[in-house]
C-alpha cells in the first residue's frame, strides 16, 4: 500500500469505485485541472487538500457532472464509475447524480419542511411504493446522519429553521437518502463552528461503512482526521496520491512537504 | 419687483453667499484647508443654504397668503348680495380678478394712466369697452361695486408685492451675513450641510405620502356629499346602472364591479401562464445571449401606450373573437367584449409579470439549484419543487400588482369591451368597467351638484379601496414568506 502511487493503480482497481484516467477541464481559456488520473476506493474516505484554486472542487464536480451546469466548463479524459464511462453520450447525468451525491460547501436545505428536504431524492427517484417505505427512509437516513434525534419530533418544521450543523447534517441525509454509492462532500465543514465540524466529522467516518466518500476539506487536520487516502492538488496537477498517513508523514514530493508544514498555500 | 426678479437676486446672493463663505473659512486658516474641519466647499454650500432657505420659504409662504388675505379683505367691503353663499361668492371675485387684470394689462399697455385706473368711475366711463380695447373681453358691464373692488384689489396687491419683495431681499441678506460669518476654521459646515440635505430627503418621501393622502382627501368630502344625495344601499346592492342627468338615476355599483372583475379575471388567465413561463424560460433555461435579447423585447410590450392596445383591441382581437367564436359558438356578435378587453390587457401585462418574475426567480440562491441537480433531479424538477415554492412569495406579489393594473386599466376597455354596464355571464358581451364610468360621469358638461356626477367620486373611492387592499394584500404575502431562505 505505501508505494500506492507508484504501483498501486494496477494492483487496486479490483476494488476501486471511480477510476478517472487523464481528466483535464477548461473553463473557457482558463485550464483548470491538468491530466489528473486517481482511483477512488470503494467504503472509504478520500481527501482531496490543496490551496484554493488548485482544481480540488473542480475534479470533484466532474465525479458526478455537476460540471455540466457550468456552461464554460469542457472536460476531457476518462472517469468509470465501477468500470462504466460517465461522460459516455448514454449516460444521462440525471441517473448519474443520484448515484453519485453530492453535499455543498454551504448547507442549502430546500425552503420545505425537514421530512420534505430528506424525502426529496426518493420521490423524485421513485424509489418508494407508499407512505410508510418512505417514512422509514426519511427515519433511516436522518439516523445515518445522527439528526433524527434532534428533529424527531419537529419533521414539519422548516429545514431553514435549523442550526448551521443541523442543517449540514440534514443536507447529508438528504443525500444519503437518494441511496447513492458515492458520496462528494465539498468543504462540508467550512460553514460550520467547531463543534459541528466535530460531529460532521463523526459521521463522516460511519458513512465510510456503506459508501465510498470522496472530501475536498481546507483543513489539513481534518484530511487527516477523517480520510484513509489523500490526494494533493496544486496548480490544476495532482501532485500526490496515496494513504492519509505516508502523505502526511513521509510525503515523496517536496511540494507535498512544502504544503503540509505550511510553506505554501 | 416680479417674483422672477426676486428670485434672481435670490439667485445672485446665493452664488455670492457661496463665495465669499468659502473665502473667509480659507481665511481664517490663512488659506490652509487642512486645519478647517469640513472641505472648504461644505463652508460655501452653508452660506448658499443660508440665503435660499429663509428667503425661498418665505417667498413661497407669502404667494400661498397673500392671496387669502385680499380676498377676505375685499369680501368684506362688497355688497351682501353679491356673496350670499360659496358659489356666488366665488364667481363675484372671480370678476373682480379680471377686472383687476384687465386694468393692470390697460396701463401696462398704455392706453390709461396709473391715476386713471385709480379713479376711474362706472359712472363717467364704459370700463367693459375700454378693457376690450386692450384685448380683456368681459361678459358683463361692470358694477360700480366691483370695480371699486377691483381697484381695491390692485391697491392691497401693489402693496403686497412691495412687503413680500422687502421681506424677502432683507432674508436673503441676512442670511448671506449669517452664512458669512459663521464660516469659521471650526465651524462644522459639512455636518450642517448634511443636515439640509437629510431635510431634503425627509421632504421628497414625505411628498409621496401627502400626495396619497390628498387624493383620499379629494374624494372623501365628494363621496360623502354623494351619499347625501343617493342612498348608500342602493349604490352597494343595486342591479342596474342608469344615469340619467334629468334625475331618477339607478346608480348601482354591482354591474360595474362585477364587468371589471370579469374582465380582470380574464386578463389574469392570459398573463399569468404566459408571463409566468416566459420568466422560468428565461430564469433557468435561456442561454446569456438569448436571455439578452429576448428580455428587452418582451419588456417592449411595457412601453406602447395602452391606446395602441385599444387599437388592436377594437380593429384586430375584437373582430377576430367575434367572427372565430362567438359568432360560431352563438354567443353573441358584438365585436366588443370582455375577452377582446382582457385578452389585450392580459397581453400587456404579460411583460410584468415577466420581468418581475424573472428577477424572483434569479434571485433564489445558486446553493438551492445546486443541491436539487446534485441530488438527481432534472432542471424541471428543479424549478417545479424548489424554485418555484422559493420564490412564489415575490411572484405572488407581482401577481396582485399586475392584478391592480388590470383592475384600474382605462383605455383599454373603452375601446375593448364598451361602455354598457351590464351583468351578464357571457364572456363574449359587451360589458364595462368602474375606470370607464368614473371617466363617462365625469367628461362632457357636468354639474358637480348632481349625484350622477359625484357618483364617480363614490367610484373611485371604491376603487381605491379595492386596489389599496390587494397592494396590502400583496405586500403581506410577501412579508411572510420572505424569510424562507437567505
Amino acid at each position: 500500500m505505501n508505494d500506492m502511487t507508484r504501483t498501486g493503480l494496477e494492483t487496486e482497481t479490483a476494488t476501486a469505485k471511480i477510476s478517472a484516467r487523464g481528466v483535464q477541464v477548461h473553463y473557457g481559456q482558463n485550464h483548470a485541472l491538468k491530466n489528473v488520473s486517481v482511483e477512488i476506493l470503494d467504503r472509504a474516505v478520500t481527501a482531496f487538500i490543496g490551496p484554493s484554486g488548485c482544481g480540488k472542487s473542480t475534479f470533484l464536480r466532474c465525479l458526478n457532472r455537476m460540471n455540466d451546469t457550468v456552461a464554460s466548463a469542457r472536460v476531457s479524459g476518462q472517469i468509470l464509475l465501477e468500470g462504466e464511462d460517465i461522460y459516455d453520450p448514454r449516460v444521462d447525468p440525471v441517473q448519474l447524480r443520484a448515484r453519485v451525491g453530492m453535499v455543498f460547501q454551504k448547507p442549502n436545505p430546500f425552503p420545505k419542511s425537514i421530512y420534505d428536504n430528506v424525502a426529496y431524492g426518493p420521490k423524485i427517484h421513485g424509489l418508494t411504493r407508499n407512505k410508510a417505505e418512505l417514512d422509514a427512509i426519511v427515519e433511516a437516513s436522518l439516523r445515518k446522519a445522527a439528526l433524527w434525534g434532534e428533529v424527531k419530533d419537529r419533521l414539519d418544521a422548516p429545514g431553514t429553521g435549523l442550526s448551521g450543523g443541523q442543517q449540514q447534517r440534514l443536507c447529508i441525509a438528504r443525500a444519503i437518502a437518494t441511496g447513492p454509492e458515492v458520496l462528494l462532500m465539498d468543504e462540508p465543514c467550512s460553514a460550520l463552528d467547531p463543534i459541528a465540524t466535530a460531529q460532521v466529522e463523526e459521521l463522516i467516518d460511519e458513512l465510510r461503512a456503506s459508501f465510498s466518500v470522496v472530501i475536498v476539506t481546507h483543513s489539513m487536520q481534518q484530511a487527516a482526521r477523517v480520510s484513509q487516502k489523500t490526494a494533493f492538488f496544486h496548480l490544476g496537477h495532482l501532485v500526490e496520491y496515496g494513504d492519509t498517513g505516508d502523505i502526511f508523514t513521509n510525503p515523496k514530493d517536496p511540494r507535498t512537504e512544502a504544503y503540509i508544514t505550511g510553506r505554501i498555500g | 419687483m416680479s417674483v422672477l426678479m426676486i428670485l434672481a437676486a435670490i439667485a445672485v446672493l446665493a452664488i455670492a453667499a457661496y463665495f465669499l463663505a468659502r473665502q473667509r473659512a480659507l481665511a481664517s486658516t490663512n488659506g490652509n484647508p487642512r486645519l478647517l474641519h469640513s472641505l472648504p466647499l461644505y463652508y460655501g454650500w452653508y452660506g448658499t443654504i443660508a440665503v435660499l432657505l429663509p428667503s425661498l420659504a418665505a417667498l413661497a409662504l407669502w404667494l400661498i397668503v397673500q392671496p387669502m388675505v385680499i380676498e377676505a379683505r375685499i369680501s368684506q367691503n362688497l355688497p351682501a348680495s353679491l356673496i350670499a353663499d360659496a358659489s356666488k361668492r366665488e364667481l363675484t371675485m372671480a370678476d373682480v380678478r379680471r377686472v383687476a387684470g384687465g386694468l393692470d394689462t390697460a396701463v401696462a399697455m398704455g392706453t390709461m394712466s396709473e391715476d386713471e385706473a385709480r379713479q376711474v368711475r362706472t359712472e363717467s366711463t364704459n370700463v367693459r369697452d375700454k378693457l376690450a380695447a386692450v384685448g380683456v373681453a368681459l361678459g358683463s358691464e361692470v358694477s360700480k361695486e366691483v370695480l371699486s373692488a377691483a381697484q381695491d384689489y390692485r391697491e392691497l396687491a401693489s402693496w403686497g408685492a412691495a412687503g413680500r419683495t422687502a421681506l424677502v431681499i432683507v432674508l436673503a441678506v441676512l442670511g448671506l451675513f449669517w452664512g458669512v460669518t459663521r464660516a469659521k476654521a471650526d465651524f462644522r459646515a459639512r455636518n450642517r450641510v448634511e443636515q439640509v440635505v437629510l431635510g431634503l430627503l425627509i421632504a421628497a418621501s414625505s411628498i409621496a405620502i401627502l400626495t396619497t393622502v390628498g387624493i383620499l382627501w379629494s374624494m372623501i368630502s365628494e363621496t360623502f356629499d354623494f351619499f347625501s344625495k343617493y342612498p348608500i344601499q342602493d349604490f352597494f346592492f343595486s342591479l342596474t346602472w342608469s344615469p340619467n342627468f334629468r334625475g331618477g338615476s339607478d346608480l348601482g355599483i354591482l354591474p360595474l364591479i362585477w364587468g371589471t372583475l370579469y374582465i380582470t379575471v380574464v386578463s389574469m388567465l392570459v398573463s399569468v401562464p404566459i408571463g409566468l413561463f416566459a420568466a422560468i424560460y428565461l430564469a433557468e433555461y435561456a442561454s446569456k445571449p438569448v436571455r439578452a435579447w429576448v428580455k428587452p423585447l418582451i419588456e417592449v410590450i411595457a412601453g406602447i401606450p395602452t391606446v395602441v392596445f385599444g387599437i388592436f383591441a377594437l380593429v384586430t382581437v375584437g373582430p377576430a373573437l367575434r367572427d372565430w367564436f362567438a359568432a360560431p359558438l352563438g354567443l353573441g356578435d358584438s365585436g366588443s367584449s370582455v375577452m377582446t378587453a382582457g385578452i389585450v390587457i392580459g397581453i400587456l401585462n404579460i411583460p410584468f409579470i415577466s420581468s418581475l418574475s424573472d428577477d424572483i426567480i434569479n434571485a433564489v440562491p445558486q446553493s438551492l439549484r445546486d443541491g436539487s441537480l446534485g441530488l438527481g433531479a432534472t432542471r424541471s424538477e428543479t424549478v417545479k419543487q424548489v424554485i418555484l415554492p422559493a420564490a412564489l412569495p415575490g411572484i405572488v406579489g407581482a401577481i396582485l400588482m399586475a392584478a391592480s393594473r388590470a383592475i384600474g386599466e382605462t383605455m383599454i376597455v373603452v375601446m375593448g369591451a364598451g361602455a354598457a354596464a351590464k351583468l351578464s355571464l357571457n364572456p363574449f358581451e359587451a360589458m364595462t368597467t368602474m375606470t370607464v364610468k368614473i371617466v363617462g360621469q365625469l367628461t362632457g358638461d357636468t354639474d358637480f351638484a348632481a349625484p350622477e356626477t359625484l357618483v364617480a367620486f363614490a367610484l373611485g373611492m371604491t376603487l381605491f379601496v379595492i386596489t389599496l387592499g390587494l397592494n396590502i394584500f400583496a405586500l403581506w404575502i410577501v412579508r411572510k414568506y420572505r424569510e424562507q431562505y437567505e
